[in-house]
């Protein structure tokens, strides 16, 4: 009998399942890769076969290279959808199934079994309610592989409401002008759309071009988004008193420069602290995340009750210590290339 | 507190000047007396509470919050009382309503080191996270928000259209919350009555001396010392020295306060004995003797008999209770010649007239003065009365090479080898405009050298006091400080959204007596191009 958990190899660039000769959301093209969702820093084109929800699949022909050079040009990989709750077989005797993580559309955690023990990758997440996402289930597991973008007390994410009632203040205050408000174009965009809708919000909203496809996408699996136009198709004067959602690196671009007299918004995290909006030029911090804000990352641990807790990326030493604290057995991963800063 | 706290939160995300003169005014308009007065003195860096001090907050917070998790903290946000406002448990928050700043103010007035940490608590429960903010940020003094005390008076003068410079005049005579100042402006008052109280006066400047030939039977020449700019005041036999930009550095030059024998104000230039300025007969030591000297709160007798310093005298302002500025230069000079015999020489010499047959032979003179380690020269209008700020064609420096001009410090990066601790590489900008009517600082420069390791140990403590934003290596800091800069030439480059190159520029002197907005203008620096 070996070590316990020696089945599960964590290397900087991503995690190996060994005996299933297969990696979770590695940095690297490999033959056999599980991705938790989209995001650029778990998701990437070229791996032989990629296992995933259909959601995160789709997400991942949009924006992904899918194929892989075999000398003689490019071969479609293989890609195995997987729905919620299913469980897959892999080579080894290794079981995996995905659970929704409450992240991005199609995000999921995987819940890996093999010889009586179960570990847990997040991938990312977050607990709030989401109108675009399923949202995350607490499973029981011994080893939680756990993200840790915001893992720090100071992140305490307010309730979206409150942010979205901020945004349309300054919007009625100002006619004259327009709120750009930037917002990651995968999952941030859509969910800040769909919560102006739920806020009662239902003027066209006009959108950076990078956002359209994948608006569109998330429409075609049912999420509602009301009534979108492109800036590009617009006349200046006609963007005035309204809300238009770009990319972040699109708010210091000369691009903005088509908008009328745009007050700069930013939905993220990090607009929790004043530093990180002055450092952006944003005028209108809006506290939104698809993460775990330090409350949710702790109370998770709490609810799951791990044997171990693995940290794979962000803020990894003072979650270290808080399990320290709460005699937790905890160990940081160090993981590359794993920021969000558009979070 | 509320509305202090908006306005706290406003100016953080604003970064145009006009908007934030803007947001200030509203808010002095908007609120009533006193707690605009205590605003205002927030802004301006005038409140003081001795028993509150940054290190209060910390203590408290580290009693409610793990200490590893608060330094983990802290060093992620980058600014204690910010940390402290988002780390403060919310649970405790009382049903009491959020307190007025007159409330806090007589709260904070009443504590004592014993007394804070038990009374603090009451008042941060009864606050939101940006209430708290605001709250800390008033209690420690030192808002670091991109608002200098500068700024925030011009807005005081704009939101109540009065002159900043008659804002400046009677600034010092008063306390916050500055009653009679908004007794005056806001509500058509009387002008407060500063007659009595021995103020400062804001100084008459010079512009750069550009391409034009001054006529000398219309100017008078004299040498342009290199000390710090004084005002020396007694009024009913109160005497205050202050620097240039009106703080009051009495305390750092005990020596002056019982050597004037009447009421009078004088300028001059604060310097120590010695005979490198201008040789033996110059009779001043160089700028780096007087440097040991400021920014002490206490003087030793050893330094006061080491580094004697006095006052080389320009002009007079007050004499016995008569405002002379009205009066023209050559007869303020009459005065000021006619009162030399009544001062000690201990403490006072005149500043000599440079004599000079023409402005071609002014130039041969000022050329020679290379040598002696003059700064170049003043030209003074005969007629001009002692009028507060830089009107054109009153005053002008004509500085000598090498090429040298006023920047601000914007940037600083930690160094290289045995620098690699300090913040010792310096990115400076100058104004692109009148940065009273809302000019920005471009930068113009970056320089590594030029400064003693005192010097560097002290700017150093500098950066890290007053970052604004972290950039990898890279700290950008308060506008507050300004770096006399020597460089060899300037050229006109497409690189530098500046539209200016300096070629070898150092640090020549450290201003640390010069306020930013006296620094020079991107005009002055494209005039020395010579391309
Ligand atoms: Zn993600
Ligand atoms: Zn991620």
């Amino acid at each position: 009998m070996s070590a316990p958990f020696s089945w599960i190899r964590p290397e900087p660039w991503g995690v190996q399942i060994v005996p299933a000769d297969c990696w979770i959301d590695p940095g690297r093209a490999v033959d056999r890769a599980l991705v938790t969702h989209g995001h650029a820093d778990h998701a990437r084109g070229g791996h032989g076969e990629t296992i995933a929800t259909p959601e995160t699949l789709a997400i991942m022909a949009l924006r992904y290279r899918t194929g892989i050079e075999n000398g003689e040009g490019e071969m479609p990989s293989k890609a195995t959808p997987v729905q919620y709750g299913e469980t897959i077989s892999l080579a080894g005797g290794v079981k995996a199934t995905f659970v929704p993580a409450g992240h991005v559309l199609g995000s999921a955690q995987i819940l890996l079994e093999h010889a009586g023990e179960r570990v847990v990758i997040t991938g990312d997440y977050k607990r709030r309610h989401d109108p675009t996402c399923a949202p995350f289930e607490v499973v029981p597991c011994d080893v939680f592989i756990t993200e840790a973008t915001f893992g720090l007390p100071v992140f305490v994410h307010p309730p979206i409401e409150q942010e979205m009632a901020k945004l349309l203040g300054v919007l009625a205050a100002n006619p004259d002008q327009c709120v750009v408000v930037g917002a990651y174009a995968l999952g941030k965009a859509q969910r800040v759309i769909a919560e102006l809708r739920a806020a009662g919000h239902h003027q066209p909203i006009y959108l950076h071009g990078a956002m359209e496809k994948m608006c569109r996408l998330y429409e075609e699996h049912g999420v509602d988004l009301g009534e979108l136009r492109l800036v590009a198709d617009a006349e200046k004067d006609d963007m005035r008193g309204h809300i238009v959602v770009a990319t972040p690196a699109a708010l210091n671009d000369r691009w903005s420069r088509r908008l009328p007299d745009p007050i700069t918004a930013m939905a993220s995290g990090w607009m929790r602290v004043r530093g990180r909006a002055r450092q952006r030029g944003v005028e209108l911090p809006l506290i939104i995340s698809d993460h775990a804000d330090w409350n949710e990352l702790t109370n998770t641990i709490l609810d799951v009750n791990p044997s171990e807790t693995w940290i794979t990326h962000g803020r990894e030493e003072a979650l270290l210590r808080w399990c320290e604290l709460g005699q937790r057995k905890a160990r940081a991963l160090a993981m590359v290339g794993r920021e969000e800063e558009a979070e | 507190m509320e509305e202090f706290a908006a306005l706290l939160n406003a100016l953080v995300y604003t970064t145009s000047r006009n908007r934030k003169l803007a947001l200030i005014a509203a808010y002095l308009r908007e609120t009533p007396d006193p707690d605009r007065g205590w605003a205002l003195a927030a802004l301006t860096g005038s409140v003081d509470f001795p028993a509150v001090k940054a290190n209060t907050f910390r203590n408290l917070l580290k009693e409610r919050v793990d200490p590893v998790l608060w330094t983990l903290s802290r060093d992620f946000v980058g600014d204690t009382a910010e940390t402290a406002s988002l780390l403060w448990p919310e649970g405790s928050a009382s049903s009491e309503s959020s307190p007025s700043i007159a409330e806090v103010v007589e709260t904070l007035s009443a504590l004592t080191r014993a007394s804070a940490p038990t009374e603090l608590p009451k008042l941060l429960d009864r606050l939101d996270e940006n209430g708290r903010f605001a709250l800390i940020k008033f209690a420690t003094g030192g808002m670091r928000i991109g608002v200098s005390a500068r700024l925030a008076k011009t807005a005081f003068a704009q939101s109540f259209d009065v002159s900043v410079e008659e804002v400046e005049e009677y600034w010092h005579a008063l306390e916050p919350p500055y009653a009679e100042l908004f007794a005056w402006a806001a509500d058509g008052g009387d002008p407060p009555d500063v007659t009595n109280r021995p103020m400062f006066r804001p100084f008459m400047l010079a512009h750069p001396l550009e391409e034009e030939e001054l006529d000398l039977s219309d100017y008078a020449a004299e040498w342009k010392w290199d000390g710090i700019r004084v005002q020396l005041v007694r009024v009913n036999g109160e005497t205050r020295l202050y620097s240039r930009s009106g703080d009051d550095i009495s305390a750092t030059f005990p020596e002056f306060l019982d050597v004037l024998p009447i009421d009078a104000v004088v300028d001059g230039e604060l310097m120590v004995r010695g005979s490198v300025q201008g040789g033996e007969t110059g009779g001043a030591a160089s700028f780096n003797a007087l440097q040991q000297r400021l920014g002490r709160k206490k003087v030793s007798k050893k330094m006061l008999a080491e580094l004697p310093a006095f006052v080389r005298l320009y002009d007079v302002l007050l004499l016995e209770g008569d405002d002379r500025r009205e009066h023209t230069w050559e007869r303020r000079r009459k005065a000021l010649e006619a009162l030399m015999p009544r001062l000690p020489t201990s403490h006072f010499d005149l500043s000599q007239i440079v004599a000079a047959r023409d402005f071609s032979h002014l130039a041969e003179i000022r050329e020679g003065a290379r040598e002696d380690a003059i700064e170049g020269l003043m030209l003074k209008r005969r007629d001009a009365p002692y009028i507060a700020g830089r009107k054109v064609g009153l005053w002008y420096k004509w500085k000598r090479d090498p090429l040298l001009v006023d920047c601000v410090l914007m940037y600083a990066q930690r160094g290289s080898g045995r620098r690699s601790s300090f913040y010792s590489d310096y990115t400076f900008g100058c104004w692109d405009g009148d940065p009273d009517a809302g000019a920005e600082l471009l930068p113009v420069g970056k320089a590594y050298s030029g400064f003693t390791d005192a010097e560097l140990k002290k700017l150093d403590k500098l950066v890290r006091q007053t970052t604004l934003n972290r950039f990898g290596p890279v700290r950008e800091v308060e506008r507050t400080l300004v770096f006399e800069v020597a460089f060899d030439s300037i050229h006109s480059s497409k690189r530098h959204k500046s539209g200016l190159a300096m070629r070898f520029p150092r640090i020549h002197r450290i201003r640390w007596d010069k306020p930013v907005h006296e620094a020079d203008r991107l005009d002055n620096l494209r005039s020395l191009i010579r391309d």
